[in-house]
């Protein structure tokens, strides 16, 4: 069982695509971030990727290094991270940990499965663990039931792609431009290129990340993906000091725009 | 003498060792890669068209006449027999990476590298500095090969090594500040990494070190090879034997396994490799990954580095801005775990101490993060007594650290300096540092960890 792909093919089965919502643990503060993860799924939030926060984030621009920083400063850690994955399972969306590998490796990675499992989390997404280095997290979410993220880029060859796509459960991450995080003023033809190319190489649900802001763009996604991944428009609205409210606001266009895909000519 | 005849060009860039890494990079349990999978087949490209090149006769006559008309290599090796009075009266011999163009060994392995840039028609490099050393390197190379360039620097680093950011940009290169994290080296590869992954089909990144996800570990280390094959080549020819101690310093590594791998097959010459111990490994300020870390992940591999309970990166403290940096390369690492090499903390003050020395006994000013490795010879000249043989790698010279130097002896506010101040002419304050209780309590620490 994967509660990931359950709850996207649930989704799907109302004919529109899952909403995943990502917010860092410990920005403004621990209480404060988890208030936020519960207002994005009374918003519509499906899925909330619980963020770990990290003080190398290779992969995020600044608008999300904005708002780790200071939690790396205030020492969070994954204890903080657990308590978010149970208010967001008790909120009634499926928490799904976004963590660099460091965090994970550092805490034990069969520890961390273990106490992943127990606090109600579905899986993890690593977007700097490749399935290749991938085998002492493979063993530990396979022991715990836990569904794991791997990402795919349109740099992949096709044989990335299968073998990535065989290594997951739950979705396939598809990061839909070369680039860090961060919001963008269109999504671009690259992702549904790279969504269609995964597609050709597995029936797991394929959700489409980095670059969507808004009701608008998350409904150009959903029209070709299963799933609308997004994080640095969530983050502004903590940045920007609009709190649990504009995130809620947020998130309540963001499921509007997942419930009318359009046809992108 | 002329190394070319005892280590034919084709020969110089094949491992002493085939045993690591293996086909994925790893070295043991260490290196491999730990990227963003929109990276993957930017390394893939570098780790084919790399292993394509080192075989290919045109670049290996290519490199090879870059190094002996560009660089001046080989680099000489210098007896210091006034140095060495202090250090237990061992003999000691410098391997004399200082006297290559640009200042370090750096340039050894961004002229490789950018020779690859041009091999897999990217036409923009860029590249990490902390010192400053690599991105002059880099700058230099760039301009000479007519690429684009942009060297990340950390806004911290920017200030104590202004000289260095006027170079590169004397050179053509972009110098972007970076204000993210800690604001020095290791923030700066972040940013490049982000620079990276947004324009890969366009740039190649030339990394600096012998870090990073495979294969630049290898490339790397296989570019710097070069100090060592003729170091031992140059030691044998005119001591007539091989070395006790072969000495570096490490920051992310690369002068020292530049140095070390001739000599890995070597059983009986033990390779120490000094660590920043900044203001002693017990204080927590320091840069001693080995000595004073763990393993985990930084940068695209596994191995040492500084990281807290949460596994967030620690930030290093050093006075040299080169050897200022929470990780190691992944070779290292895996050296240690073995037993083939060993990991030495250093003081600052000791570090210092020894490049007074330098200054004073042999007239060779040398780049502060060498001066760690002349501080570990002094030590272990006088653990193996007059009879021992010591090659120590000065990797730079020290014109970028004139300030630093000034500012630390005082020289720099005073009208009238007198000859010596500040340095201690009869060398007690280095008699007392490397039995000072910071380089103790470093290595306890180092053990417990």
């Amino acid at each position: 069982m994967s509660r990931l792909q359950d709850t996207i093919a649930g989704a799907r089965a109302e004919g529109r695509s899952a909403l995943v919502a990502y917010l860092p643990v410990g920005y403004p503060d621990v209480d404060r971030s988890i208030a936020a993860m519960v207002a994005a799924v009374e918003g519509g939030a499906d899925v909330v990727e619980v963020g770990v926060p990290y003080s190398d984030p290779g992969m995020d621009g600044p608008v999300i290094q904005q708002a780790v920083d200071p939690a790396v400063r205030a020492g969070v850690g994954m204890r903080d991270v657990l308590r978010a994955v149970q208010a967001v399972a008790a909120a009634g969306a499926v928490p799904v940990v976004m963590s660099y590998w460091n965090p994970v490796e550092r805490y034990g990675v069969d520890r961390f499965a273990a106490d992943l499992a127990a606090a109600g989390g579905a899986g993890a997404i690593t977007p700097d663990l490749i399935p290749d280095e991938a085998g002492p997290w493979l063993a530990a979410s396979e022991a715990a039931h836990l569904d794991r993220v791997f990402l795919v880029a349109p740099s992949s060859t096709d044989a990335r792609l299968a073998a990535t796509a065989a290594a997951c459960r739950g979705f396939v991450y598809a990061a839909s431009t070369m680039g860090v995080t961060g919001t963008r003023a269109t999504v671009g033809d690259a992702a549904e290129k790279l969504v269609a190319r995964t597609r050709a190489v597995t029936d797991l649900p394929v959700c489409v990340g980095l670059g969507v802001s808004n009701g608008d763009q998350a409904a150009e996604v959903a029209s070709f993906a299963d799933g609308v991944i997004v994080g640095s428009a969530y983050v502004r609205e903590l940045l920007e000091g609009r709190g649990a409210d504009g995130v809620r606001r947020l998130s309540e266009d963001l499921a509007a725009g997942v419930r009318r895909p359009v046809t992108v000519p | 003498m002329t190394t070319s005849a005892v280590h034919p060009p084709g020969e110089r860039l094949e491992p002493a060792h085939p045993s690591w890494p293996d086909a994925t990079g790893h070295f043991g349990v260490f290196g491999g890669r730990f990227v963003p999978e929109a990276l993957i087949a930017a390394l893939d490209e570098l780790t084919e068209a790399y292993r394509a090149m080192r075989v290919d006769p045109a670049f290996i006559e290519e490199f090879a006449a870059l190094q002996r008309d560009y660089t001046g290599r080989p680099s000489p090796i210098t007896e210091v027999p006034g140095f060495a009075e202090h250090a237990g009266g061992a003999r000691i011999w410098l391997k004399r990476e200082d006297l290559n163009h640009t200042g370090s060994h750096k340039i050894n392995n961004v002229l490789g590298q950018a020779l690859l840039t041009r091999r897999i028609g990217k036409r923009r490099v860029i590249a990490e500095t902390g010192a400053g050393q690599h991105g002059v390197a880099t700058a230099t190379a760039a301009a000479l090969m007519g690429l684009s360039c942009t060297i990340y620097m950390g806004e911290e680093d920017t200030r104590r090594q202004a000289l260095n950011v006027a170079r590169m940009r004397l050179l053509g290169a972009e110098v972007v500040p970076v204000t993210t994290g800690s604001r020095t080296l290791k923030d700066a590869i972040n940013e490049a990494f982000r620079d990276w992954v947004t324009n890969v089909e366009t740039t190649n990144y030339v990394f600096g070190t012998v870090a990073g996800p495979h294969p630049f570990p290898e490339m790397v280390r296989d570019f710097q090879r070069v100090i060592g094959d003729e170091a031992r080549a140059q030691v044998l020819e005119r001591v007539g034997r091989l070395p006790d101690a072969v000495l570096a310093c490490v920051g992310g590594g690369s002068n020292a396994i530049g140095i070390f791998t001739a000599f890995v097959p070597d059983d009986g010459v033990r390779l120490v490799g000094l660590e920043a111990g900044g203001d002693g490994v017990g204080s927590g300020r320091h840069a001693a990954t080995i000595t004073g870390g763990t393993p985990g992940v930084l940068h695209g591999a596994r191995s040492y580095l500084l990281q807290d309970e949460n596994g967030q990166t620690v930030e290093s403290h050093s006075i040299s801005a080169g050897l200022d940096y929470p990780g190691v390369g992944p070779e290292h690492s895996h050296l240690h775990d073995i037993g083939r090499a060993e990991y030495r903390p250093v003081t600052d003050a000791e570090a210092m101490e020894a490049f007074a020395l330098l200054c004073r006994t042999e007239g060779i000013i040398p780049a502060i993060e060498s001066a760690h490795a002349l501080a570990g010879a002094i030590t272990l000249g006088k653990e193996l007594g007059p009879d021992a043989l010591l090659l120590v790698n000065l990797s730079g010279r020290g014109d970028k650290d004139v300030e630093t130097a000034s500012r630390w002896f005082g020289l720099g506010d005073r009208e009238h300096v007198e000859p010596g101040a500040g340095m201690d002419t009869d060398q007690q304050p280095i008699e007392g540092a490397v039995t000072s209780g910071d380089a103790v309590a470093g290595q306890d620490a180092g053990e417990s960890a």
